[in-house]
This record gives C-alpha cells, structure tokens and sequence, in this order.
C-alpha cells in the first residue's frame, strides 16, 4: 500500500467516523459538499485553472435522498476499503453492478455511482484513481515521435508511438501517474489534441506529425480523465505548447474549456487536469467566414448552450465573448473536416500551418 | 333501360283504378302480437345473430333470479351454450327457483305478453313478460325446432314434468308435445329451458360472458355458471348469502297517469264505486283526497268503475293535477346497498387486482310523476385495470346488466357531463368519458325503469333522475379523490418511515462494522427526524375469509402519549372475540364502530393492536381507514382525524406543550449538472 492509497482510506474511514460519531451522538447526519455547479466555479489565480468556490450544498439523512446518498457513502468507502487491501481495482461499471447486494444503497443507475465517486473526491480531497476504481478505456489515442514506458503484463516497456503502435496510436490508460507511466518527449515540439477521429487519421496519413514534429492526441469526444491528465503532465513537465483543433460549434467549445480551464463536473481536481496555456486552433466563427466554409445551422439546442456559455465564467474573455456571438449572429456551424471543401491536402498545407503560425506555435 | 314503347304508353292506360273500400277490407286481417314481433324482431332487440344469443339468454336468466328472489331462494344458474353448426347454437339455462306449475308451462313460454302485471307494479327485472316467450318463438322461427322445457316444483312427492313448446304465431298460443312425467333426480325444484337458435357467439364487451359476469356483480347473492361452446366452464361463485329484501309491490300512483291507463284501472276494477275505485286502487289516496277529488271533477262517487265515460276519466285526471297527492312509498325498491356493490366488484373483479373500491353510494329513493326510483354508483380505481383508455362503464337497471346502446344511456350521459379531472381523472377539456384506470358503476332501480326502446337497452333520461345520478358519481368520486390524496400523502410520508426503519439502521450497521464499534442507539436521531406518532396498518390475508389486521403504533416523539384510535368494522366478521381481547380495547357499538386505548406509551416504543376478521365481508374493510382522537394533527402520521361527525364523544384534542418542529423538509440544492462533462 503506498502513500497516496493510506491516505484515501484514512479519509475514507474519517467520512464513515463522521457518520457514525452524528447517529451515535443523536444528530441527524448530514454533509456539507461543495455546490457543483457553474454557479460556483472560481479563478484559481495559483494554478491558473477554474476551481469550486465556497458554496456549499447540504446533504442531510432528513430526506430520503440525503439518507440513501450517505448510506451509499458508508457502503462505498467500505467497499473501497477492501479493494485497497486486498490490492483489487474496480471499473466504475463494475462498482454499479456490485452495489445490487447494498440493499438501500444500490445504485440505480451508473451516473449514480459515477456522481458518488466524485462525491467522495470532493469530499476526501483525493483521486478516483487512489480509490481504486477506474473508468471504462476511453478510446483516446496518441500519435507522434515520443516514448511511453508503462506498465504491461510483461513489466514496464518502453513504446514509441510511431514504431512501435498501430495506425490508430498508442491507445491511452486510465492511469497516467508517474509511478506507472513514464514519458520522454522525444523530439517532439507540440501537442495538438483532435476532437474528430477523421481529423486525426487525416493528419497521420498526410504524414503531419513527422513533418512538424507535433504529437497528435485523439480526444474522442469529451476527453476522459487519464487524455486530459495526460496532456497536462506533456505540458508541465516537458514545456510542451499544447493546441487544440475541433469543429466549430458550442459542444466543441466546451471540449476546449475542460482540457483549457477544467471540467465543472471535476473542478475540485481542475489543478491536475487542465492545461490553462492550450490553445485553440479552431474551428472559429471567424474561420468559418474567413475561410468560406460549408455550414449547418444551429439548431435550438445549439443556441441554448451558446447562450449558456456567455454566462459561464470559463469563457468571460474577449476571443471566446467575440467567437460566441459572431456565431450567435451568423447562425451557423461548421465541422473540421468541411476543410476538405479545398482537397484533401489543404488542412496540413494551408490551415494548419497558417494558423499554427498565426499562435507562434511554428 | 327501359324501352321507348314503355315510356310512350299513354298516361290513361297506366293510371290504376283506385281500390274501393271493400276490397282492401278482403285485404286486411288481425295481425296477432305475435305476428307482429315476428315482423319486427329488433324492437325485442333480436336485430343481431351474436345479441339474439345473448338476449335470449338474459331473459331466461333475468327470469330465474326474478322466480328465486321471489321464493327466497338463493340463486344458483348454469347457462350452457352447445354450438351445433355454423349459426345454430343450443342453449340450456338451469336454475334452483321454486318451478312452475304444470298447467302454467306452456303459457309462461309459449304466449307472448302472458303474466304481464298491468296492474301491481315492482321493481323488477323482466318488467314486462314479453322477454322468454319471445326467445322461444325467434329459436321456433330461426331453426324450426321446438324449445324444451323441464320443470318441478317442491314437495317430496312432486314429479318433474317436461315437454316441447312451439308458438303458434297466428294466435299466440303454445302448442306442446312430447310431454312427459318423470322423477327429476338430485332436483329438489328448479326449471331448465333448452331451446335452439341462430345466432352468432362472440366475446368482448358485449358477450354472453360479460353479460354474466355483470350479472354477478350486481347480484352477489347468485351463483352463476357458465359453459362457453368450447367448453370452457366459468363460475362466478356467491359472494354473500344474504337475499336482497324482496321488492313490495305498489299500487300505482296517480301523478302522471295518462288516460288510457285510467280507463283500463276502471275497467279492471274489482271496485264497486268509483269512490271505493280511487282510495283502493291507488296508492296514498285517502278518504278526504277521494272526496276532493270528486268535488272537483263533479264524478259520481257512488257508480260503478266500470260505467266510467271519457270525459268524467278526463275530469278525474284534472282534478288529480290539482289536489296535492304524497309522493309514492320508496320502500317498495330494493336497492344492492353500498356493502354489497362493493363485494360484488370485489369478487368479480379480483383479477384485476384493483388498488381502490370506491365506498358506493347508495341514494335515498326520489319519486317522479307516481315513480319512485333509486340511484347507486360506485367506482374501481388502479390495479390492472387499463390507465389509457376510456374509463369502463357498468351500467344496470334494476340489477340487470345494459351492454347496448351506451351512448344513448342516461347513466353515460350523466358521467359525460361530469368534470372527472377534478376527481383525479383525466377527461378532455372536462366533457365526455374520463381516460383512467376506473370502473364505473351506475345502477337504476324503480317500479318502472324508463327505458329508451322496448329493448331495454338504454336508460331514458329526465332532469330527476339525471340529476341523481350526477349526485351518486359525485359522492363517490370524492371518496375517489381522497383516496387518491391519502395515497399521495401516504407515499410521501412513508419516504421518512422507510429512512427511519430501514436506512438509518443499515447505515448504523455499516458504519460500525467498518469502525469496528458497537451499533450506536438510534433512538433520538429518529425521533428527532420523525417527531410523530406513526400508525401503520397491515393486512394479512389468511384464505378467503379471514383477515388478520394489525395497527402498529411507534411513538417516534420524546415525550409519553396517551390517545385513542377509532376504526368502523364490519360487525357481522367479528365472530370471534380477536378484537376483544387486546388490551388497548375500549368498546364497540351496535354500528361496528370501534375504539381502542393507547395509554402512556413511552418515546422510541412500539405497541400493536390485532385483531381478526372474519366471513364474507372480512375482505371489504380497508385498514387504511383508521382514525384518532387526542393528539395534535401534526403529531401523527398514518391515520386521520377522527370527523366530528364520527358519532361517538371524541376526547378533547389538547396543544401539546412540547417541543414540536415544525416540517422542513426543503429539497437538497440541485446540483445542477453541466453539459460539458466526460
């Protein structure tokens, strides 16, 4: 057992004893957690990330859902507290199904034991990772000219991810710490994270990366905990400029916030999962009318979330608060691979190099 | 097409000589009653092959419950449907009445309109004796063949006697044959009629096996058994072997006589004056009324009935409207009773598992023009009853289902106009037939049930009766509606029960165990989230008539409590002397309304209260039905305020001084959740 996982049961057990110290004194339980919400999202000027600010919700056992989430709790440090010592992980879907023996506490549906987990985050100031549980593999890739060494059935190996990984890249792990996963940067110059798999397999075949000496992570989506760890230990420990390339609508903003900024859902480990230097390539409002490309409108939900990201503090700057409403105004959207509208070519010859030098990345 | 030669006959020649007088009178000739109904079947309701089945069958079966009601005998039918090709379907309805005599036999089924009471009337369910003749002759005249009799009467000596009848349409005579005397063995009395008909069988809301099941609910002192013609074999058992009082007969009251029915009285009359005609052969005309009466129209009183002319009956009848005659006797009506329509539902529709029966409603009699009627309603809510479509209606009139005609009936109507969404039903824009998981119940009963067609098949509306109906739905609606609320309320308060008795305890556990330390007592951090009494009832079920009931009282407050609950039982299941011996046992009156003790009962304790029920009517006490008396409102939870009107001197409800505090349950913050997450 090493430090870290002491730690995670020490707060465990400290939880439980909270509980336990309110029934045994004759005290209604009850919790104090912070609000997770945008409501309650702060500027850590320390690590130039968004944080939870003071605002705190209450969870009491006077409600039936204060009283199951806290049996949840008690169950789930339990649980916890077996997994560590008997050196078992658990993936969160795993947690889910085990949880249909906890009478009361089953969850009922898997945001419920994903809710709970980082519950118990805020709560203990540790990491999912500490409590052994672990999320589904996320489908993240990396591709460029640089070394992993990590662990493997067959001990730790070193790979490099143009020689030694398939087409797709090296596939990333849910657990990207230093005592399992080393890196050396390599050559490389830059980190550019992509949204699209398209995009991403655009770029490795137009021979990209070995052009530029750029790494290209795949975020698939809303990138997973491990992607975005992953690109913040890139940048903080090897200086690596890190960009960000995604289509041009609100979700894709988004996308960019919580690899720039942190995510709301896991604000109270913003310190060690966003970047605050990445930046954004594009796709841009202005790219779309810059470079006339082919659009979609906005449907209503798009314009919903737009109008949702005026009022949220993580986008109050003049570049995002000028891009949200010229696209407020155009009523468009565009994707990354409407690039293609001027041939295959044009992303890595045109674009990309435009725009990577417009940033001073080249 | 017509040819040009025919178009251009000269009109003369077309022209036909008109038929002289003489001539059509060779034409024209009696035309029996029967003949008549021959010619116009659908107005018996024989307009279909598949109702032709079942109307034959509800007169046969109406006329069964009505013989055994009248002997008091408790109704035991079997109805056997047999298909022998294509159309053709023999049919077989047996019951246990007293048999009838066998002079009587031909002419109670081979004579149409025979039996008719013009002169008594009651509440009946054939009302006119037109119905099983009428099923003889259409099987006579679809299939040829004759229908079967068989009948015995009581008595140790009696024989059974038997025999085939056909209607002699021309003159509305029986002819029999095949007559025959026997020893019916292991039938102490009862009558079998077998007769042959096409027809057609279907299942669904208007099958001969709805039309019984509806049968069983309005009568559940019957039992019914039914064969299908594949031979599936249904019983609807008894329910209650209590007979429904006998319906007295009246006589007819003089509002809304016509004239017709005036001369026809008179002409009957065993009377020998007019004077002696008036006071005796109607009801609540007396002697002064007599007099008035004769005064004012100038009649004779002394002259015979039978000499009366057109114009003195006239006389008479405006002379009627003008004196103040009493309203008729409503004791003459014998309606199912609350008690009874809610085991008749109960028995019938336990299938379907229904969370809620309704307490129906029974009206007091109302009486229009010389009719007294009586309206009953009552409603089955949840279960499995469908929730998403059209509520389902029950309509009967004098105990007897309708299946036809709904939308012409007063009973549709009344519960159309209806606004159901203030009584937890759904209904579009607050007109028409409610959406929900319900049942609804509506039965008329009078001496003289207005029907729309001579098919029975619809009830006639008038602003009285409709206007009564509304009344009945309405109180039964809100008995609806507050269950609806209680359930609400329940599920509401039952969260903090199940917090307190399954939540708190586990988390407790776990925690200790993970701590490796003793269970803390949760006594006070329960009574500090409840500060209550809580009752909670449970019903345990033991075979089909007993019921075990238990009130467990847990004094979640921190202080001693001493009150009294009160519960209405039904009287005739305590046989046994359960609910006697508990020792929080205070008294029970003649009306099964009970009372029960709790005396200084002592924070974080529970004590329970049992008792058995037992008999037919063990099933039909809702244990959620439990009241109290000496405590603040607020400090219970699980039974309801004893009513002022409960009837019984409840204690003086005293403040508690202690600390009561007050609800807040506000919501936990929401947690909002963003969209921009992993």
């Amino acid at each position: 057992m090493n430090e870290r996982q002491q730690k995670a049961l020490d707060s465990l057990t400290g939880v439980v004893e909270g509980i336990y110290d309110q029934l045994d004194g004759g005290d209604i339980p009850a919790m104090e957690l912070p609000l997770r919400s945008k409501k309650n999202i702060e500027f850590d000027s320390r690590h130039s990330v968004w944080t939870y600010g003071d605002l705190k919700t209450s969870r009491t056992a006077k409600t039936v859902n204060g009283a199951v989430m806290m049996l949840r709790t008690v169950y789930t440090s339990d649980f916890i507290n077996d997994m560590i010592r008997d050196s078992k992980s658990s993936t969160l879907r795993e947690m889910y199904y085990i949880s249909e023996g906890w009478n009361n506490a089953k969850f009922h549906s898997q945001d419920e034991s994903n809710l709970l987990a980082e519950d118990l985050e805020t709560i203990t100031g540790c990491m999912r990772e500490d409590f052994k549980l672990r999320p589904e593999e996320s489908g993240a890739h990396v591709y460029g000219d640089l070394n992993f060494t990590t662990m493997t059935k067959k001990g730790m190996k070193t790979m490099n991810c143009i020689d030694d990984v398939s087409e797709a890249g090296f596939a990333v792990p849910y657990k990207v710490e230093e005592d399992t996963f080393q890196i050396d940067p390599g050559n490389t110059k830059f980190i550019m994270a992509i949204e699209t798999g398209g995009m991403y397999a655009r770029l490795i075949e137009n021979g990209f990366p070995e052009k530029y000496d750029c790494a290209l992570v795949h975020l698939s989506g809303q990138p997973a905990r491990s992607t975005r760890r992953l690109i913040k230990r890139l940048n903080e420990e090897y200086d690596l400029p890190v960009t960000v390339f995604t289509d041009g609508d609100p979700w894709s903003f988004r996308i960019f916030a919580s690899v720039a900024y942190g995510a709301i859902k896991t604000a109270h480990i913003s310190e060690y999962l966003a970047t605050p230097t990445a930046q954004f390539i594009g796709v841009t409002a202005s790219d779309i009318l810059n470079y006339s490309l082919p659009t979609d409108k906005l449907n209503d939900k798009d314009i919903g979330a737009l109008n949702a990201e005026l009022s949220d503090p993580r986008f109050a700057d003049e570049f995002w608060v000028t891009e949200i409403q010229t696209m407020l105004e155009m009523k468009k959207k565009s994707e990354q691979q409407a690039l293609a509208k001027y041939g295959l070519d044009y992303v890595t010859d045109t674009y990309l190099p435009e725009k990577l030098t417009d940033m001073g990345v080249l | 097409m017509p040819s040009d030669s025919e178009n251009k006959k000269p009109a003369s020649t077309t022209k036909k000589k008109a038929p002289t007088a003489e001539q059509m009178a060779a034409k024209q000739q009696e035309i029996s009653v029967t003949e008549f109904f021959e010619k116009n079947k659908q107005i018996l309701g024989f307009d279909s092959r598949s109702k032709s089945l079942l109307m034959g069958i509800k007169e046969a079966v109406d006329n069964s419950l009505d013989a055994c009601e009248e002997a008091n005998i408790l109704p035991d039918i079997e109805v056997r449907i047999d298909k022998i090709d294509d159309e053709d379907y023999h049919i077989s309805i047996e019951d246990n009445g007293p048999g009838i005599v066998y002079r009587m036999i031909p002419n109670v089924f081979g004579r149409l309109l025979y039996g008719s009471r013009f002169h008594a009337l009651r509440q009946s369910r054939g009302q006119q004796g037109i119905g099983i003749s009428a099923t003889v002759m259409y099987g006579n005249i679809t299939t040829g063949k004759p229908a079967h009799v068989v009948s015995k009467i009581e008595g140790e000596f009696e024989m059974a006697n038997e025999m085939d009848i056909v209607i002699d349409t021309k003159k509305n005579r029986p002819i029999t044959s095949n007559e025959n005397v026997f020893k019916w063995e292991g039938k102490d009395h009862g009558t079998r009629i077998e007769y042959t008909i096409k027809g057609r069988y279907i299942t669904g809301k208007q099958s001969v096996f709805e039309y019984l099941k509806n049968t069983a609910i309005v009568n559940p002192h019957a039992q019914i058994t039914f064969h299908d013609p594949e031979g599936k074999k249904y019983v609807f058992e008894r329910a209650t072997d209590i007979m429904p009082p006998r319906p007295k007969e009246i006589k007819p009251h003089p509002e809304g006589m016509e004239i017709g029915d005036l001369l026809k009285y008179s002409s009957n009359s065993a009377q020998k004056t007019v004077a002696a005609f008036l006071k005796n052969d109607f009801s609540r005309i007396t002697d002064r009324l007599t007099k008035e009466i004769l005064d004012i129209s100038k009649v004779d009183g002394s002259k015979s009935p039978g000499k009366l002319t057109r114009e003195e009956a006239i006389a008479i009848l405006d002379a009627i409207k003008q004196v103040k005659i009493m309203a008729p006797p409503t004791d003459c009506l014998s309606p199912i009773g609350d008690t009874l329509i809610k085991k008749g539902l109960m028995h019938v529709l336990d299938g379907l598992r229904p969370e809620y029966y309704a307490t129906p409603v029974t009206r007091s009699p109302k009486a229009v023009n010389g009719n007294p009627f009586v309206v009953e309603a009552g409603i089955v809510y949840g279960g499995d009853i469908p929730s998403d479509s059209q509520v389902q209606i029950l309509r009967f009139a004098n105990r007897v289902p309708l299946l036809y005609q709904q939308g012409a009936c007063a009973i549709t109507k009344a519960i159309s106009e209806m606004d159901w969404r203030r009584y937890g039903l759904e209904q579009r824009g607050g007109k028409g037939i409610p959406f929900g998981p319900a049942i609804i119940l509506v039965h008329v009963a009078s001496t003289k049930v207005p029907f729309t067609s001579e098919g029975k098949e619809a009830v006639a509306g008038f602003p009285e009766l409709q206007s009564e109906i509304g009344l009945a739905l309405r109180l039964c609606a809100r008995n609806l509606k507050s269950h609806l609320n209680k359930m609400e309320r329940k599920n509401k308060t039952h969260a903090k029960f199940e917090i307190v008795q399954e939540i708190l305890p586990d988390m407790a556990k776990k925690a200790a165990e993970h701590l490796g330390r003793p269970v803390p007592n949760l006594d006070r951090t329960i009574t500090r989230i409840m500060n209550v009494v809580w009752i909670e009832p449970s019903v345990k079920k033991d075979g089909k008539s007993k019921r075990t009931v238990t009130y467990t009282v847990y004094n979640y407050t921190s202080t001693v409590r001493t009150f009294r609950l009160h519960a209405q039982l039904p009287k005739e299941c305590l046989k046994d002397l359960s609910v006697y011996s508990s020792p929080y046992f205070l008294d029970i009156n003649d009306e099964g309304k009970a009372n029960w003790e709790i005396k200084d009962i002592q924070p974080s304790t529970n004590v329970s209260i049992t008792f058995d029920l037992t008999g037919d009517m063990a099933d039909t006490f809702d244990a959620d039905d439990i009241y109290f008396s000496g405590l603040n409102p607020v400090m219970v939870m699980g039974a309801e305020m004893l009513p002022g009107d409960w009837g019984i001197k409840g204690m003086e409800i005293v403040e508690s001084a202690d600390d009561y505090v007050a609800d807040d349950d506000e919501k936990e913050e929401e947690e909002d959740e963003d969209l921009d997450d992993e």
